[in-house]
């Protein structure tokens, strides 16, 4: 059992859709009184890529996420109403492996983003549930294209874009000396809290059990979730982002693109 | 001699590698003569917060040159990635110039203005230095291509010699069309992270012809994963690019193709490993 | 990493300004502006440290051959050799010759 398919399955509380890899669960279900489909990437120890078995995104998955998702953007293409999208994120990274960059792992990956970027556009309301990892290729692919980020509170929630030994490894330092960095250098930092700090979270929760949520758990987070629907409003792209002291050379640059533009 | 063989020998003494060139002068290169103006140049030392605190020496641009200019004429945004510094990384301010860029663009042709955009890709995905910055970043200028190319053709060229990977390379998937030349490389992974996670017999490091051979530009435009796979040469690079701004916007951009790539891969035996020929079969007689 | 100055003598400002080279490694970028009549005021950061010495007298030899333009040269140096520092200058002073 995954953090990712207990959030999902308490959260979004039907049948997974048929026609879909076991390691992309996909329920319809409801947030409030509106339609909502839940996706959530899941360990498979029987995928038929032996590098994705651990709740990896890989080829399937990555293609599977883009058909979840376009298949809601057609289904509510004339809809006034568009449903929500939860992304619940539990992805340890993306698959790494001889068949997957053979097979152009890039470009199934590419499939999800495309998926939830245009659904955002299209005006649905996306959102992304971090309940455990949510790790470089595999967060880009599956809820860095939502406009509200909400992480629960808990060291196994992390965010980055590649686990500590083999960063270490590539930029040529000891763990301890990149743990070390992380305490100045916020990007760097592997913490959910220091993560906050980069204005791209829009809410952090405190749950109770984060491994198998309680009755108050999935009540605050529901409640959370309903809250950035609002809060959603008709925003179709990613300025929420902008403004924390710690990106603040982002706005700048965008400033100063526009002034010379 | 004949005429053509004339004007062949001509074309060969003239003919200029575009793989040696800097970001900077490859920008200039691919837009119409003369039209090249650089944003938030050099001078402006708009550079990474990041790096000094670490003891890394920056650059003036952080590495991402933009540059507004004409391509045929017609309004274009161009942003290249400088590979020589820091594996042309994606750090917060590099990666907000590509967004930033992009976003711009979208607004031009929300107004009417054509502003079309070309990335060049010469980068190794996230500045390990700034991390959650640089993935950021990256999403977001993923977000601007998908967004831009409901109005414009969006259009990659990998060259070589970094090649475009890790969120980059989900970038490149995302372009309308892609051009790449032998020396380039397109993937998600870089080939010591595989090698380090899964182990040297699922992935040799260094071992550059069978990188080559599943990740390079003759293989990628053979598997379907690249529309124009073209010579180190400056001429047939702006040419390429300006046949493929003719075409207009693709009928289906290749990131929405799920169902046809997932009945594909649905057919690989994956109890064996996979070589080059074999994922050419696999993706090839499509009608494109 | 070492942020190091210096400062020659030098005659009226140059024309123009330019930029050469990228922060490889080993190489530069070195980006000249016009700077107060009579001075050349050098800025290196670098990512070899103690090699300030070095740096004077590479300075001191191209520019005791010829008055200097006066410029404000700011040069990022991931590891150059001597030899590629002085072509990255001379291709900078050059260019700011131009106009």
């Amino acid at each position: 059992m995954s953090r990712g398919l207990n959030w999902l399955q308490a959260l979004a509380g039907g049948q997974a859709q048929a026609g879909y890899p076991a390691s992309v669960k996909v329920v319809d279900g409801t947030l409030g009184e509106r339609a909502a489909r839940y996706i959530a990437v899941v360990p498979d120890a029987d995928n038929p890529f032996p590098r994705a078995r651990n709740g990896e995104v890989g080829l399937l998955e990555g293609w599977a996420l883009g058909q979840a998702v376009d298949e809601v953007i057609a289904a509510d293409r004339d809809k006034a109403d568009k449903r929500v999208v939860v992304a619940v994120v539990d992805v340890p990274s993306q698959a790494y492996g001889r068949r997957e960059e053979a097979l152009g792992i890039h470009q199934a990956l590419a499939g999800a983003v495309d998926g939830y970027a245009r659904a955002r556009l299209a005006g649905h309301p996306v959102i992304a549930l971090l309940v455990g990892k949510a790790m470089s290729g595999a967060f880009l692919a599956h809820g860095y294209q939502a406009q509200r980020i909400i992480a629960l509170r808990d060291p196994g929630v992390m965010v980055h874009a590649m686990g500590k030994a083999a960063a270490a490894r590539i930029t040529l330092r000891s763990v301890e000396e990149l743990e070390a960095l992380a305490e100045s250098v916020p990007p760097m930092a592997y913490d959910i809290d220091n993560y906050a700090t980069l204005g791209l979270l829009w809410e952090t929760l405190s749950v109770q059990d984060i491994e198998q949520p309680a009755a108050d758990d999935l009540a605050r987070v529901r409640d959370c979730l309903l809250k950035a629907v609002e809060d959603i409003g008709t925003s179709r792209d990613l300025r929420g982002r902008l403004g924390a002291a710690n990106r603040k050379a982002s706005s700048r640059v965008r400033e100063k693109l526009r002034a010379q533009w | 001699m004949t005429d053509s063989s004339a004007v062949n020998v001509a074309r060969l003494l003239k003919s200029r590698s575009f793989v040696e060139l800097g970001a900077r002068q490859r920008a200039r290169a691919l837009l119409d003569e003369g039209s090249f103006r650089e944003l938030l140049d050099p001078f402006d030392r708009v550079t990474s917060p990041w790096l000094p605190k670490q003891g890394i020496v920056t650059q003036a641009d952080d590495g991402v040159v933009v540059a507004k200019g004409t391509i045929n004429g017609q309004p274009a945004v161009i942003a290249a990635i400088e590979g020589a510094f820091q594996g042309g990384s994606m750090g917060e301010v590099g990666g907000a110039k590509i967004a930033g860029a992009l976003e711009l663009a979208v607004e031009d042709n929300r107004k009417g203005i054509p502003t079309r955009a070309v990335l060049l890709l010469e980068t190794g995905g996230v500045r390990l230095q700034e991390a959650n910055l640089g993935l950021a970043a990256i999403a977001e200028i993923q977000a601007a291509i998908v967004e831009l190319r409901e109005y414009q053709p969006v259009i990659g060229v990998v060259a070589g010699s970094v090649g475009c990977f890790g969120g980059m390379g989900i970038a490149a998937g995302l372009c309308s069309y892609l051009i790449a030349t032998r020396e380039a490389r397109i993937g998600l992974n870089g080939p010591q992270v595989i090698e380090q996670e899964a182990g040297i017999a699922e992935y040799d490091s260094r071992d550059r012809p069978f990188i080559w051979s599943l990740t390079g530009g003759e293989q990628r435009f053979a598997s379907g994963l690249v529309d124009a796979y073209v010579a180190d040469d400056t001429d047939a690079i702006r040419a390429q690019l300006r046949e493929l701004f003719a075409l207009g916007k693709p009928a289906q951009p290749r990131s929405r193709r799920h169902a046809w790539y997932l009945q594909r891969l649905a057919d690989v035996d994956t109890r064996t490993q996979l070589d080059a020929a074999a994922v050419r079969a696999l993706y090839e007689g499509e009608v494109r | 990493m070492e942020t190091l100055s210096f400062e020659f003598a030098a005659g009226q400002p140059a024309r123009g300004k330019a930029l050469v080279g990228v922060v490889g490694s080993g190489d530069l970028e070195v980006l000249l502006e016009p700077g107060q009549a009579g001075k050349l005021a050098i800025q290196v950061v670098t990512s070899v440290n103690g090699a300030e010495q070095r740096w004077q007298h590479l300075f001191e030899r191209m520019f005791r051959e010829q008055t200097p333009p006066a410029l404000n040269i700011d040069i990022h140096d991931f590891g150059a050799t001597p030899g590629v520092v002085r072509l990255r200058l001379e291709q900078g002073l050059e260019e700011v010759g131009h106009d």
